[in-house]
């Protein structure tokens, strides 16, 4: 993997950051905006789910990913500490790859 | 106060690990894997980032879709504006810490004194863990073959942990069903991170103006 990556994004990040707190200051951003900046997690995590969740590369698949996920998300409505979402998610995985 | 920022930081430091570990298996090095955490310091934007490349997409788009993701911490950059106070350099070391977490620490605390000292404990306390996460997430994945533990699913359930406190909000869930559906519909034909990108439409749901809360007329006795 290049550095490039690390670089562009550190710098991007830390500007975004800078400009909401130092340069836009106490002024404040039309309304609209900041409800459309502050659902970008949900729309995009969301999208990444199902990336990670259903696909490689461009194919959609559905293999041992799609078990862990289905428990991760399980464990998450039940309110499970977040280690256990994640050790669970990767558990099931690694154990239905193995039958 | 301090409770509530030791709970938050175990838990960073767990998202750190999940990191560290699909980070080194998505491509990066255990040097880059910690450099993300270090200077990108914004979760999300580094999973994102990662996973992207991890499943072979362009830099572009593996850039485009994190930066998207790093922007709502200029929301939050104007949000502590208003509440944190010294000198240049200090503001300029607070710029870094402006996440999620902090912010959010901050704004719940009553006064402007403690808004200052919850987002500068928050802050420097999630930054120890999260790297450290991080470091010993990179060198766990280095050391153990990730097919074989599920570690690939470290993403996605890092993913889902991530965004399920958001979807108690109406809106959210309706931006995240259609940040799903996009994904879906093109990824057969668009290349690799590119539907991430557009998955980001989702967030139109914003533009239309949120529903007031009924008023509730109170009918006393005449």
């Amino acid at each position: 993997m290049s550095w490039t990556l690390v670089i562009v994004l550190a710098v991007g990040a830390y500007a975004f950051k800078v400009t909401g707190l130092l340069i836009l200051g106490g002024r404040t951003m039309p309304s609209v905006m900041e409800r459309c900046l502050v659902l970008i997690p949900a729309a995009v995590v969301s999208a990444l789910i199902v990336k990670d969740t259903f696909s490689t590369g461009q194919e959609l698949v559905l293999d041992a990913r799609a078990a862990g996920i289905a428990l991760a998300v399980v464990a998450a409505w039940r309110k499970a500490p977040l280690i256990v979402v994640i050790v669970l998610g990767a558990t099931v995985t690694a154990v239905i790859r193995q039958i | 106060m301090v409770v509530a920022c030791l709970t938050l930081s175990g838990a960073v430091g767990v998202f750190g690990f999940s990191f560290g570990v699909g980070s080194v298996v998505a491509g990066a090095s255990v040097w880059q894997t910690c450099a993300l955490s270090l200077f990108v310091f914004t979760g999300a934007s580094q999973f994102s980032a990662m996973s992207v490349i991890g499943a072979g997409g362009s830099l572009g788009s593996a850039l485009g879709g994190a930066l998207l993701l790093a922007a709502r911490n200029g929301v939050y950059g104007l949000t502590m504006s208003r509440r944190l106070d010294g000198s240049l350099g200090r503001r300029l070391l607070a710029a870094q810490l402006t996440i999620d977490e902090t912010t959010a620490m901050a704004v719940a605390q009553p006064s402007r004194r403690e808004q200052q000292i919850a987002f500068w404990l928050t802050g420097l306390a999630l930054y120890a863990f999260w790297n450290l996460g991080t470091l010993v997430g990179a060198l766990t994945g280095r050391a153990i073959d990730p097919q074989t533990f599920g570690l690939d699913a470290a993403f996605p359930a890092g993913f889902v942990a991530m965004v399920w406190p958001l979807l108690s909000d109406r809106r959210a869930r309706l931006a995240a069903a259609i940040g799903a559906a996009v994904f879906l519909a093109t990824v057969s034909f668009l290349p690799v991170g590119v539907p991430i990108l557009l998955s980001v439409v989702g967030v139109l749901v914003g533009v239309q103006r949120p529903v007031p809360p009924p008023v509730v007329v109170e009918v006393s006795p005449p």
